[in-house]
């Protein structure tokens, strides 16, 4: 049985914003699924309405088997959430936090302050458990959301943005966790997340969502092998835009892009083309003074499948538009 | 049964807060005080206007002053409900079996209670200042309880507006537009027989005057029938303002 599933959710806010349109998907006992995509794109709002926090307007969805419509006490025992914005009590101490939600999940009285224990030890904060949680830095605070959401045991967790605003060092740590944790226990997480290497890294399957919309759905591999192949970024001299008008015409060559001082073509096999590309640009003069081949990213099915960059970075902004033309 | 335990469990919670950081208890304590001493100075002459009906101002004043520290502290009240908000604690919350209504019921409960250990410490400098309690401890315990009453009420409504609004500036707003008013339309300061006629009959409708009223005979010891009535106005006002409270919370979690 999937331990979570999502059937056509829909919501439309108050104000007219369709925030999620009919958003499917399922997740097995074990698996780290992650909903991928831009802030705004409705991933917190998908995990609110699973987590019974928002109503949705359409479609249904169960958590661990308890429907999140018809039965959302169950969805409510057998889940551990971990919001966006952090849920701790800044005026108590870690130990008071989780003993408070330990309580409030009904787990027996002569069990709590054995599984406040353990937790604090696997998240690392047994030494700072009776400060006051005011005094913690962020990534503290962040792993006690997350013990939080662990206390109860639960059978199903959702991390919404774990990571987001933590300096990559703790990023890194709490990716460690994170997939220790998954090793450890069999515990179905559903996790968003903007940043692609954080999808790349830790998520068996994920879905890439766009303006409320899924996309495309598949393991990080499957949907990387979807796109035909690789990019050349080529750094010439001068004269990008001839030189993209030499290249664009040859055979194995999907597309081309000049920017800056750079020439980015999307090719069938980096490899082999790479020597006929620097070839044909040194015969029309122009000097090549650096190459490079990268296999597709994430960025790359992202843009592929959205027709947009996810994050504004440096890379081809051009690109923009010209997803079309593939398979 | 889940209900009263987690009650008690999160008003552990927010009683540890506040014994932590004392400041707002005593905050609030700060504007009730001044009146108390300067009011109770400037106007003790107050007492020989014909019809006033009692010989000491600060006799008069002192459980006046009380149910005012309890309408202004309680009138905050929400503003722990708007921290939950924005800390996410709400949210996390919410996703637990939490019993709903002891959500509410804690944040209320620890109202009234803060209030009744504030308004203590308001009767004890009146007696410093120079009132007496006739009535005893019983009437002693019972102004606190008139105060806690009010508080808890108060404290409601508070509460609601903050899950309604979510917005501290309205409610900053709407408890700065009300809470003085509310103290001035009732005997809190002067004797109901010297109020012109309109104010006369809208204290008569002010739960803040109840509990003036209430306090002020259970201090005399005089009339503990009238502290029964009022007492039981204010029992009927603070289920109200409760059942106002769970529908502003109902509110709140449709329109998330």
């Amino acid at each position: 049985m999937d331990a979570i599933v999502a059937e056509h959710l829909s919501k439309t806010y108050p104000k007219g914003v369709r925030a999620v349109e009919d958003v499917s998907f399922r997740v097995a006992p074990g698996e780290i699924f992650g909903l991928l995509g831009p802030n705004g794109a409705g991933k917190s709002t998908t995990v609110r309405m699973l987590a019974t926090l928002t109503k949705p307007d359409g479609g249904t969805g169960s958590v661990a088997g308890h429907d999140i419509r018809r039965d959302p006490a169950g969805v409510r025992r057998a889940l551990g959430y971990v919001a966006q914005a952090s849920g701790v009590d800044k005026h108590a101490t870690g130990r008071e936090n989780l003993t408070l939600q330990a309580q409030l999940h009904r787990v027996p009285r002569s069990e709590i302050r054995q599984r406040v224990d353990r937790v604090l030890e696997w998240v690392g904060l047994t030494d700072a458990a009776d400060r006051m949680v005011q005094t913690y830095s962020g990534g503290m605070k962040r792993r006690l959301d997350i013990a939080l959401g662990l206390v109860h045991e639960p059978e199903v967790l959702f991390l919404d943005e774990p990571t987001t605003g933590l300096d990559p060092e703790t990023r890194a740590a709490l990716w460690e966790d994170l997939l220790r944790l998954k090793h450890e226990r069999r515990l179905a997480v559903l996790l968003t997340t903007h940043y692609l290497d954080e999808a790349d890294r830790l998520c068996d399957r994920l879905a890439i969502v766009d303006r409320g919309r899924v996309v495309a759905e598949g393991t990080p591999a499957e949907l990387k092998a979807a796109i035909r192949g690789d990019r050349v970024t080529l750094e010439v001299e001068q004269r990008p835009a001839e030189a993209a008008a030499v290249l664009a015409p040859l055979d194995g060559v999907l597309d081309v892009v000049p920017n800056g001082r750079e020439v980015v073509a999307r090719v069938l096999h980096g490899a082999t083309a790479i020597p006929q590309l620097v070839t044909v640009l040194e015969r029309a003069g122009i000097t090549v003074q650096s190459v490079a081949l990268h296999r597709p990213s994430l960025d790359d099915v992202y843009l592929f499948h959205t027709g947009h960059r996810m994050i504004s970075d440096t890379l081809a902004p051009e690109l923009v538009g010209q997803g079309e033309e593939r398979r | 049964m889940g209900f009263v335990m987690d009650t008690l469990y999160l008003l552990k919670r927010h009683t540890l807060a506040t014994v932590r950081i004392p400041i707002w208890v005593f905050m609030s304590l700060v504007s009730p005080l001044i009146w108390l001493v300067l009011y109770g100075q400037l106007f003790r002459r107050i007492v020989e206007l014909p019809g006033f009906g009692s010989g000491s101002y600060i006799q008069f004043l002192t459980p006046g002053v009380v149910v005012m520290l309890a309408l202004f502290s309680a009138a905050w009240g929400g503003m722990g409900t708007l921290q939950d908000l924005t800390d996410g604690v709400m949210d996390r919350m919410l996703v637990t079996p939490v019993s709903r209504a002891a959500l509410i019921a804690s944040r209320v409960l620890h109202t009234a209670l803060t209030v009744a250990v504030q308004a203590a410490i308001i009767l004890v400098v009146g007696l410093v200042m120079g009132a007496r309690v006739p009535g005893g401890i019983l009437g002693a315990v019972s102004v606190l309880g008139v105060s806690a009453l009010l508080a808890a009420g108060i404290s409601a409504v508070s509460n609601g507006l903050a899950l309604i609004t979510r917005r501290e500036e309205t409610l900053i707003a709407i408890v700065n537009f009300f809470a003085t008013p509310l103290v001035f339309l009732s005997s809190a300061f002067i004797a109901t027989a010297l109020m012109p006629g309109w104010i006369r009959a809208i204290a008569r409708a002010n739960p803040v005057n109840w509990a003036v009223q209430g306090a002020r005979n259970a201090m005399e010891g005089a009339d503990w029938g009238a502290v029964a009535s009022y007492g039981l106005l204010l029992t009927a006002f603070t289920i109200v303002c409760v059942l106002f409270a769970t529908q502003a919370f109902r509110l709140y979690r449709r329109a998330m």
